[in-house]
């Protein structure tokens, strides 16, 4: 991660402009992971020169939108779909996947939550079965035992995730689809 | 694999009440446990877990599906054989031990030996070796109230692996323990495996899952996922 996929899911919900955007990611990462504009710019001519996304033109002050291009959504729906490894992480970017995947449409979350707490256990499995096959020995085994409570932590906070997806969809009424017969609003 | 395995589960359904009031508490769930196989099971409460330890040792039963248990099918037994069954081939963990407060540890771990017909003397020796091999020689003869949670747990574990059972089947056994005298619990389970039996595992707990070689998670009575681990040697040689 990724300021590149996080812009990625941005653009997925609507064309933006730059400062759009980072206005937008700072916003959905709860201002944990500041950006700043040039960052912002930089990164969008990388996604535009990888064909991730497109320029839409200039406005009448100047500004350039971009929107998303059909390779940069399979770029994103890939993102979505892998875990997180340790090593890419920087910054805590499953919070921040969680995040945007709960403001882009069409992403299944409690999937994305599983995939996460699946590839975690595993982990812990891993570390489970290092700390008890290998001979002990205490600066290794505190080391193993922090790895082992951290996954821990984390498996604890997905599983707090799930909840609150399922106590939000259950309170937020299904979108509304405007009836076939309602005239329109504008005559 | 080749050998039998010890649990074997296919397509099997099970479906609390009729009609509307219907709830379906376990779904087209395929499971199979081989010997030497620790599978956790996780899911958020209501998701199942329960439902199918209780069919795995035929304290339920399945509404549609099949379960074996070391090649018997538990649908086809007589009342009789069913409960030999549970008695020679299942052990059971509970949260709360369940171990009858009048009688000694040694005389809890030696009880499903003796009401399966095995002489007393014979029962109470096996009942001590397998109390020595939990880490309780010499307390064989306290009763469970003047053990502490974590030595009760132990003797709960003795008497569900004692005699030939080759099936352990735990429901949150770490609950009311300390995360120290869990691990212990967990690693005792863990060692009953690796000497051959097989054991189901449930938990919410994330850390004791982590002793399992297999995770299974359900929801709303489906199996939607599960973890597989490579074997130990190649996850050290990566060390």
């Amino acid at each position: 991660m990724s300021i590149r996929h996080g812009l990625l899911a941005l653009l997925e919900r609507a064309p933006m402009y730059g400062y759009q955007l980072r206005t937008e990611f700072e916003a959905t990462t709860g201002g944990t992971w500041p950006l700043n504009v040039g960052q912002v710019y930089t990164t969008l001519t990388r996604l535009e020169r990888d064909g991730l996304v497109e320029p839409q033109g200039e406005d009448e002050e100047g500004r350039v939108r971009y929107a998303i291009t059909a390779p940069g959504r399979d770029e994103l729906a890939s993102w979505f779909g892998a875990a997180v490894t340790p090593q890419d992480r920087p910054r805590d970017e499953l919070a921040i996947k969680l995040a945007l995947a709960v403001t882009v449409p069409g992403v299944d979350v409690r999937a994305v939550v599983q995939r996460q707490r699946a590839a975690t256990i595993t982990h812990l499995q891993e570390l489970t079965r290092l700390k008890t096959r290998q001979d002990p020995d205490l600066s290794w085994s505190l080391v193993v035992e922090a790895m082992r409570y951290r996954a821990e932590a984390e498996v604890k906070w997905l599983d707090h995730c799930e909840a609150a997806l399922l106590r939000a969809s259950e309170r937020r009424p299904p979108p509304a689809v405007p009836a076939p017969h309602r005239r329109p609003a504008r005559r | 694999m080749t050998t039998t395995p010890v649990l074997h589960m296919e397509d099997v359904h099970r479906i609390h009440g009729k009609g509307d009031a219907a709830v379906h508490a376990l779904r087209a769930l395929h499971l199979t446990v081989h010997p030497g196989e620790l599978v956790a099971v996780m899911g958020p409460s209501g998701s199942g877990k329960s439902t199918l330890l209780n069919l795995a040792g035929g304290l339920d039963q399945a509404t549609a599906g099949k379960v074996r248990v070391g090649g018997d099918e538990l649908g086809s037994l007589s009342r009789a054989d069913l409960a030999a069954l549970r008695r020679r081939r299942v052990g059971y963990v509970f949260q709360d031990y369940n171990l009858i407060p009048s009688l000694t540890a040694a005389e809890n771990v030696a009880l499903p030996l003796e009401l399966d017909g095995v002489r007393r003397s014979k029962a109470a020796t096996a009942a001590r070796g397998v109390l020595a091999e939990v880490g309780l020689q010499g307390l064989g003869d306290r009763f469970p109230d003047a053990l502490s949670g974590g030595q009760r747990q132990r003797v709960a574990i003795a008497r569900a692996v004692v005699g030939e059972r080759s099936l352990v089947l735990a429901d949150e056994p770490t609950g009311a323990l300390d995360s120290e005298t869990g691990e212990q619990v967990l690693a005792l389970i863990r060692a009953r495996c690796d000497g051959g039996a097989a054991a189901l595992l449930v938990t919410h707990e994330a850390r004791h899952a982590g002793w399992a070689d297999r995770v299974v998670f359900l929801r709303d009575g489906l199996l939607v996922d599960q973890t597989t681990l490579e074997d130990a040697d190649s996850l050290l040689a990566g060390a």
